[in-house]
């Protein structure tokens, strides 16, 4: 396979998931505004602006942070780079240059989502704007389906792989910036508003009923950490993340012949996650743990890039 | 004229570029009048070199280097003797025929200066040769050469409008003048010994060649208003300088490029004496 | 109105009363099938192509950077004895046009001869002079051809130009039959139609055919400029069906002479590329120093013998419109034939008298710019508006040689699909002739391209035309 064509299909797979991700936090961002009192929408739709990286950018481009603004720019906005739509053209455009890589129903599957987006400026009131992200949420499990019956070789692999890595990213992203914005003081721990946020977290990575299968009682912030972080059944987790990542380079490496550093790394990062408790982990920090992660993260897509040549 | 030639160009880059492919047009050929003695390429790396001879019939030296390289030079040596046939080309081992050098090429398309020139050039008395003698010799005195005024793709026109340039740009006003008036034309790149001492130059030379039907090939140096003598050691031709050019390069990467060249043209007996002497 | 004199292919000079001999069946079901299941099946076909991403990109139109070709469900046939006359005389032609590509490239005969004139060769910008002297693998410069021809009566085939750079159209060929096979089956019951899907695999093997004398199993890529070009959808099919890898420039290195392709498994070495993109891209150090589409030493690794270049460098040379008008001498010069297919006639107006011609009969001309292509900045005399012929006439007294001038050609119709109802057509069609080392290759089938609007004799796509799919009939059998 040609490097390039690689690199494209692994860029696919990053953005397609990005874009997924962020239909769900956009989704879930809606919810908690509308269940909290008046005020409680601004802070909900600033740490979602966060979550994703965009505070600065929105604040940059002059627009007052009302939930329409928030969620047109999220969703629509050319200029961000991270909406759903910039993400969404960005997968096409390399779906474009790895044709030959894709089935056509994967091809279809990016395009017919570029189509639910591509005329579109405004997302309209919420109700419009919930039904665009269900709109959004069934192409893309339609593309994932569609990626589901590509033949297990390297185009799948590469595919997958960028889709693990950017999932690492966002689900440690979107723990760092809930545990800690979303505290505002004087609130009690453990309050209505709280418990409204971790439902939200869950919801944003679609594990609310993951939650309750595993844990059967009350939410408890540690263990929405442990379930996000920790627990290799859930598939979005840290940990299953790595171990995904492991097995697609070993998938790989079984087909070219050849490990790197990528692997050693990946690899590396899959036996520290599962000699971690959560308790060490919130003991010792939670914001420095996760910016760890982020961090080890990005070296092992760095890894990927070089070990496969995508450069 | 025995001459001996050193042409050394040294590059440094600020990363080191992951590979670089050069295309070198650095060596001449023996035809009547210039006998080439001896001639070589050092490359002060691991470097691959493969030759080729291009349509034109000039002598492409390619190069390969497939590491990083924080600095490349390449150095050309050799001695030839000339002679002077008055800028007369003949023996030439490979050629195109004379109607190939006939169209405008993007460098060279003629606008409303060369139209002039070629206007002037025309209504000047006597045969073909006196005519195309009047240019070269309006060239080298009313043109200015300039260093900084310049660039590599300033096409004749440009030059010839604004009045000043290099010996690239002399020689495609030339050339553009001289297809004007439905003559063929070729740019050639060489080197040029300088009888006023100037033994150390900072490029290597540049001419053309206009096809007169009695005489074939006729290189004319505009720069000088002259034509050719046994003082030019004639390199490579083609329509213009793209097809021409001592270097074409590539590299992956390598950010900014430092670039040095160092044209050393003498009579090889007076370096031999020199050297001699050390 | 031109349709009103033009020679249908289907209803012959009949008025619509009786079709023509062998296309009674065609007929019958244009008459059976109902107007809104005609429209139902258009717009399914539509739909398809635009979920395909089956796309074209018009030149200086970004706005619409992908625009599907508007595609026409009623087919265009020709009879077998049609194509086997057609397909006898393309060989000729082809064959006539890779021997002038040898000759000019190498020992000019045909301009020692005086068989043409020497200074349309080379003074000719297609003139590749850099690779003068350079014999591509086996001799053979243009491996695939597309010859434009059209038709203006039962016998009355005409070539209207020829393409030998990069001849575009052939994915369309194929997703047309695609299309008619979904939406038209019973089509295909009444009429013994010639497959055409073996394209690639002929493509394949005349690649192949062509590779370097290295070793066996030669590896061959396709080099597109990249998926904003508007034939990229072309190039990712054709790649795909042929199982070659779809390269673009910054995919392949030159080190040592060779070329090499950068795959996630180290370099491997690349034999044979059928490059869709043009000459003057293919190697910044050779030909335009700004091309980022090309590839830095492609040119010595093709110079060394290393790899095939497929067409190779300078095929434009024979494509150029004032050739063209030499085709007939060319073909009898090389293959010591009468030229079997007919060439339209042509004034080159670089010549006083045809010029002349030209001048005063402009507004009975086409007038075609020599080096132009895709139907951009050519004057169709009879439709054209005073100022346009204005415009023509000053810029023929500039630059006559620029120019060449034909005669309006009554274009045959086909019955098509349009707003009200079915209605003729004006049409042409484009056949691709392979070449290799083993002989030619022809599919029976090409390009039917239609000029939708009524009257119009344009039928480039970047003008407005659309497709249709090129029904070859097979021979009956004969005998009983």
């Amino acid at each position: 396979m040609l490097s390039r064509t690689a690199a494209n299909l692994y860029w696919i797979g990053r953005y397609m998931e990005r874009a997924e991700f962020a239909c769900r936090l956009i989704e879930a961002t809606i919810r908690l505004s509308a269940l909290g009192h008046p005020g409680d929408a601004e802070p909900a739709w600033r740490s979602a602006l966060s979550v994703v990286g965009a505070e600065d950018s929105f604040a940059a481009a002059g627009e007052g942070l009302t939930p329409f603004n928030a969620t047109r720019y999220l969703m629509l906005t050319e200029e961000n780079g991270g909406s759903i739509r910039s993400c969404i053209a960005a997968a096409r455009d390399n779906a474009r240059a790895a044709r030959t890589a894709l089935t056509v129903e994967v091809w279809q599957a990016i395009n017919r989502a570029w189509q639910v987006v591509r005329g579109r400026s405004s997302p309209g009131g919420v109700q419009n704007a919930l039904n665009l992200v269900e709109e959004l949420k069934a192409e893309m499990r339609g593309f994932e389906g569609a990626v589901g019956r590509m033949l297990r070789t390297e185009g799948f692999w590469f595919l997958r792989l960028g889709s693990v890595i950017e999932r690492s990213d966002n689900t440690a992203r979107l723990i760092d910036v809930k545990y800690y914005l979303l505290l505002p003081p004087g609130q009690v721990v453990g309050g209505t508003l709280d418990r409204d946020q971790w439902t939200t977290i869950l919801q944003t990575v679609a594990a609310r009923t993951a939650y309750r299968h595993l844990y059967q009682g009350p939410l408890q912030p540690w263990l929405v950490a442990e379930l996000l972080l920790l627990r290799r059944e859930m598939p979005r987790s840290l940990a299953a993340s790595a171990d995904t990542t492991v097995n697609l380079l070993s998938a790989l490496a079984g087909r070219t012949g050849r490990q790197g550093p990528a692997d050693r790394l990946a690899r590396k990062r899959s036996a520290r996650l599962e000699d971690t408790q959560i308790g060490a982990v919130l003991q010792s920090g939670l914001h420095e743990w996760l910016h760890d992660q982020i961090r080890d993260n990005a070296a092992l897509d760095e890894a990927i890039a070089r070990q496969f040549r995508f450069g | 004229m025995h001459l001996s030639i050193h042409y050394t160009t040294a590059y440094h880059y600020e990363d080191p570029p992951r590979r670089i492919v050069q295309l070198l047009r650095v060596t001449p050929a023996s035809f009547a009048g210039q006998s080439v003695l001896d001639w070589r390429i050092d490359v002060d790396c691991d470097a691959k070199l493969r030759e080729h001879q291009d349509g034109y019939g000039n002598i492409v030296q390619m190069l390969y280097i497939d590491r990083p390289m924080s600095s490349l030079a390449v150095s050309v040596a050799g001695r030839v003797l000339t002679e002077d046939r008055a800028g007369i080309i003949q023996g030439l081992p490979h050629d195109l025929p004379p109607g190939v050098f006939i169209r405008p090429t993007p460098l060279t398309a003629p606008g409303p200066a060369i139209d002039r020139l070629a206007r002037w050039t025309t209504r000047r008395a006597g045969p073909v040769l006196d005519k195309l003698h009047a240019l070269a010799t309006r060239l080298h005195s009313e043109f200015q050469f300039d260093t900084q005024a310049t660039a590599v793709d300033t096409t004749a026109e440009q030059a010839c409008d604004a009045g000043h340039g290099v010996c690239q740009d002399f020689a495609h006003v030339m050339i553009a003048t001289v297809r004007r008036i439905g003559l063929p034309a070729r740019y050639v790149s060489g080197h040029l010994f300088r009888r006023d001492g100037a033994l150390v130059q900072e490029a290597g030379h540049a001419w053309a060649e206009a096809w007169i039907e009695d005489l074939g090939w006729t290189a004319f140096d505009p720069v000088n208003g002259i034509c050719t003598d046994d003082a030019y050691v004639r390199v490579a031709s083609g329509l213009d300088y793209r097809d021409a050019a001592p270097v074409a390069g590539a590299r992956a990467g390598g950010g900014a490029e430092e670039l040095k060249v160092e044209v050393r043209v003498d009579r090889a007996m007076r370096q031999a004496q020199a050297q001699s002497q050390n | 109105m031109v349709a009103a004199g033009a020679f249908d292919e289907l209803w012959g000079a009949s008025r619509n009363r009786a079709p023509r001999a062998g296309f009674e069946a065609l007929a019958a079901w244009l008459r059976d099938l109902p107007p809104a299941e005609l429209d139902r099946r258009q717009q399914a076909a539509e739909a398809a192509f635009r979920s395909l991403g089956i796309t074209f990109a018009v030149y200086g139109d970004e706005q619409a950077a992908e625009r599907i070709i508007p595609f026409d469900i009623i087919p265009r046939i020709f009879t077998s004895g049609e194509w086997a006359a057609l397909a006898a005389g393309l060989e000729q032609r082809v064959r006539a046009i890779n021997a002038f590509l040898d000759d000019v490239y190498g020992e000019r005969r045909i301009l020692a001869d005086g068989a043409i004139p020497a200074d349309i060769v080379l003074g000719n910008a297609q003139y590749c002079a850099p690779c003068a002297g350079m014999r591509p693998p086996h001799g053979i410069h243009a491996h695939i051809c597309g010859i434009d021809m059209v038709r203006t009566g039962p016998d009355d085939f005409w070539v209207l130009e020829d393409n030998a750079r990069t001849p575009s159209g052939v994915s369309y060929m194929l997703e047309n039959r695609e299309a008619m096979l979904r939406l038209c089956p019973e089509l295909f019951e009444l009429l013994d139609v010639e497959p055409v899907d073996s394209y690639p695999e002929l493509l394949r093997d005349t690649l192949h055919s062509v590779a370097p004398a290295r070793a066996k199993g030669a590896v061959c890529v396709l080099l597109t400029p990249g998926h904003h070009n508007s034939a990229y959808y072309e190039h990712s099919f054709l790649a795909d069906n042929m199982g070659i890898e779809l390269v673009e420039g910054s995919d392949l290195e030159v080190d040592d002479d060779i070329v090499w392709m950068r795959t996630i498994d180290g370099p491997v070495r690349v034999d044979v590329i059928y490059r869709r993109i043009d000459d003057a891209f293919l190697d910044p150090l050779f030909f335009r120093p700004d091309s980022l589409l090309g590839v830095p030493g492609l040119l010595a690794a093709y110079l060394a013998g290393n790899v095939t270049l497929v067409n190779a460098p300078g095929t434009g040379i024979a494509d150029d419109k004032a050739i063209y008008s030499y085709m007939p001498e060319i073909v009898r010069y090389y293959t010591g034939e009468e030229p079997k297919l007919r060439n339209v006639e042509t004034w080159r107006c670089r010549e006083r008298d045809a010029l002349r011609y030209t001048l005063d009969h402009l507004e009975e001309l086409v007038v075609k710019p020599v080096d132009g292509s895709g139907g951009y900045g050519m004057l169709v005399g009879p439709t054209a508006p005073r100022a346009d012929l204005e415009r023509f006439r000053a810029m023929l007294k500039a630059e006559p040689h620029r120019y060449i001038a034909q005669p309006t050609l009554a274009l045959s119709t086909v019955p098509t699909f349009t707003e009200r109802g079915v209605a003729p057509r004006h049409v042409d069609f484009r056949p691709f002739v392979l070449t290799g080392a083993d002989g030619f290759r022809i599919v029976p089938g090409g390009l039917t391209r239609v000029a939708l609007r009524e009257g119009s004799l344009v039928v480039n796509s970047s003008q407005g035309g659309g497709t249709k799919d090129s029904f070859i009939l097979s021979p009956t059998p004969q005998g009983g």
